[in-house]
């Protein structure tokens, strides 16, 4: 009896590796899972206009007419850790999810990367902005996309020391994110050296800044850095304008703005602002034809941001790999090490490729805001002052501590 | 390797001196905004007796109607200030007529959920047209720039808030408690049937009190448009700390409502000068003491 029932367990289990086994060389289901702030004050330039690019990545794939069937589900962690996570552990335990994009916020960001590497899916991550999601956290499922905290020190933060911004004081998002970006752009400032004077951490999404500006204005640095995002940005951009910063010859740093930011705080006030973004809707014919797509698709009509962006090319490359590879493994690392060995190339970032940590390389782009008078659209609102080719604007694999360059 | 500051001032005992001058002055001009809603809320609950969950939304349409008058009508931030809370305000009327009177007489319970559906529906609709990064809203050219006061340079926009809603708090404080007008309203929320009996119109009385209440968070919600973000979620923001100082206050206490409003927001500017990281919870701490020490709220009548 006690025989019979263990020989038939090990016949069912042979069956099932069988079937397995059998099923992954030929597999060409996909499932898609763009997790992101839906609401909050990342929605607008991630959220359902994340969920859109990943559609778009798979119509324009054209995976459906080879015999694939990719699905895409999306969910809102509401900027919450403990809900991204459980989002992420029900898609890969419960809906069979392969593969998490976008996922902006650090703090949810790092804490869905363990996720994904636990359960070996791929995480290919648009939104969030910490560098460490290719260094000191790296995992083998991971591909970052689009920009993060190095970059922005490397670009934004550099150009501005190098003019004479010698002196800093840091408005700072009291998380992950904010925390990554002010110790990578301090490195900056000190390493060209400049001084960092002091700091004040907010807490995330607040109403009014206009305490912490009081005291960055007097503390007399030259430059006051936004270590923020998204509407804690464009609340700091606005209220410092009204408390006269900029005309007391302090400037602000806007270390991350976003399309959707400039829209917010309108170019009367933006104006001449600068800082690096890797992708702009208006840089040539490609961007241009897509982002029209794009915007016929959206429901303000609004043009995608560089994380939108990110996870088009993004889902592509992705598609790219499973094509090359022939079926669906549902193996995250397999396919991960598969499109690191592949080039990048899309509409978007134009030619790139992905580093051993994950991190993908792409030039970012240097731009200043508009004058009301030289914008001639309702998103007409950047110019091009420089581009940083991707060698130079990410960090060197030689200051890498990513585990994964050990091997 | 990694740099951390603190929120606390360094220099002379001068220099401190006027930034905390700066950050008292700072905490008034919330204050200002916690005052108005808080105001709102108190005569919403004193005498209809309805928690108003739907008041940061009905604030947040104060800001978007303003942003609409200008930006269709071509109806400037001046007019708005009178517009806004009547348009709203009409809204809440009709709310009143068509929803919230079928619950006079029931629990609390039942306000507070059908408010706080209605402010969510009315917040999802605008994120579904609006998006959430929000709508830039102009300061009026009148009250652009700025003095310098010595210790800090004030907008004189935020000078004029606290003036202006100062008045108005006071106004509306006068108008229920110094006048007949009030005298009727607190009557009929003792004793609705004997009210009636002396021959006034008690139902209707109601509607337009909810109406003021409405339109109180409405000009908030216009003042507030040029200094945040016209946000769809910007009243969902704020009326969690509202009510704080609700609670703190006490219910259905007017004057006590516009002084807590006011003293709250010099609290929590100070807590942003000297430890910012908790510039958010210390509203709630605060209204965590105050209810052991005294349940009714520092000016509230036991129930």
């Amino acid at each position: 009896m006690k025989t019979k029932s263990i020989a038939s367990l090990l016949l069912t289990t042979a069956l099932t590796f069988a079937v397995t086994g059998v099923a992954s060389a030929q597999d060409k289901t996909v499932k898609i899972g763009a997790l992101s702030d839906q609401s909050g004050l990342y929605a607008d330039l991630g959220g359902p206009g994340s969920t859109l690019a990943a559609q778009m990545a798979v119509e324009d794939s054209g995976l459906a007419a080879k015999g694939w069937k990719i699905d895409i589900i999306s969910g809102d962690h509401q900027n919450k850790p403990d809900i991204g996570t459980a989002i992420a552990r029900q898609w890969f335990d419960v809906d069979k999810v392969d593969i998490i994009v976008d996922v902006p916020n650090s703090g949810v960001a790092l804490a869905v990367n363990n996720v994904v590497k636990e359960k070996n899916g791929v995480y290919i991550n648009s939104g969030a902005a910490t560098s460490d999601l290719t260094n000191a956290q790296c995992s083998p499922n991971t591909v970052h996309w689009t920009y993060d905290t190095y970059m922005l020190a490397h670009t934004t933060g550099q150009a501005l020391v190098k003019a004479g911004g010698d002196s800093w004081f840091f408005l700072t998002a009291d998380y992950a994110f904010g925390a990554a970006l002010e110790r990578d752009t301090t490195a900056v400032v000190t390493a060209n050296g400049g001084k960092v004077i002091g700091g004040v951490k907010h807490p995330l999404n607040t109403p009014d800044f206009s305490s912490f500006l009081l005291q960055a204005q007097s503390s007399k640095a030259k430059i006051i850095g936004l270590a923020n995002a998204g509407g804690d940005t464009t609340n700091t951009i606005k209220q410092a304008a009204e408390f006269g910063i900029g005309k007391g010859g302090q400037k602000l740093a806007a270390l991350l703005l976003f399309l959707t930011d400039i829209k917010a705080i309108g170019l009367e006030t933006a104006q001449g602002l600068n800082f690096t973004e890797t992708f702009y809707w208006d840089m040539n014919d490609q961007t241009r034809a897509f982002s029209k797509r794009f915007a016929e698709k959206m429901k303000n009509n609004a043009p995608p941001t560089m994380v939108q962006a990110g996870v088009y090319a993004g889902v592509r490359h992705y598609l790219k790999a499973l094509d090359a590879l022939g079926g669906n493994p549902h193996d995250g690392v397999k396919v991960v090490e598969k499109m690191k060995s592949m080039p990048t190339e899309d509409d978007l970032f134009g030619k790139g490729e992905i580093q051993p940590n994950g991190r993908t390389i792409h030039s970012a782009y240097l731009f200043e805001v508009k004058k009301p008078s030289e914008s001639k659209g309702p998103w007409d609102f950047y110019k091009l002052v420089g581009t940083v080719p991707g060698d130079q604007a990410f960090t060197p694999l030689s200051e890498s501590k990513c585990a994964l360059l050990k091997k | 390797m990694r740099a951390t500051f603190k929120g606390t001032p360094k220099g002379s005992g001068a220099g401190s001196m006027q930034a905390l001058y700066a950050q008292l002055l700072v905490g008034l001009i919330n204050g200002s905004f916690y005052a108005l809603l808080s105001l709102g809320l108190a005569v919403i609950f004193g005498m209809l007796n309805i928690i108003n969950f739907a008041h940061g939304a009905l604030y947040m349409m104060g800001a978007f109607v303003a942003y609409f008058l200008l930006n269709l009508g071509g109806i400037n931030y001046w007019w708005a200030l009178l517009f806004a809370p009547i348009i709203v305000g009409i809204f809440g009327m009709i709310l009143e007529r068509t929803m919230l009177q079928w619950l006079t007489g029931l629990d609390h319970l039942y306000g507070l959920l059908l408010t706080f559906g209605i402010a969510l529906i009315v917040q999802g609709v605008f994120q579904n047209y609006f998006g959430s990064s929000g709508l830039p809203y102009a300061i009026p050219d009148q009250l652009k720039g700025g003095m310098n006061l010595g210790f800090m340079f004030l907008p004189i926009y935020r000078g004029w808030v606290v003036v202006f809603s100062l008045v108005v708090c006071l106004a509306t404080w006068f108008l229920i408690e110094k006048t007949q007008l009030g005298a009727y309203l607190r009557a009929a929320t003792e004793n609705p049937t004997l009210v009636r009996a002396f021959g006034i119109n008690v139902p209707r009385m109601i509607t337009l009190t909810y109406g003021l209440g409405v339109g109180l968070a409405a000009l908030a919600g216009v003042l507030s448009a040029p200094i945040n973000q016209v946000r769809p979620l910007m009243g969902a923001d704020l009326i969690i700390v509202v009510f704080a100082v609700v609670v703190i206050g006490g219910m259905g206490s007017i004057m006590g409502s516009i002084i807590t409003g006011f003293a709250l927001g010099v609290i929590e500017g100070l807590t942003k000068y000297f430890y910012p990281e908790a510039s958010n919870t210390v509203v709630f701490v605060l209204m965590v003491l105050v209810l052991l020490v005294k349940p009714t709220g520092l000016t509230g009548r036991a129930a």
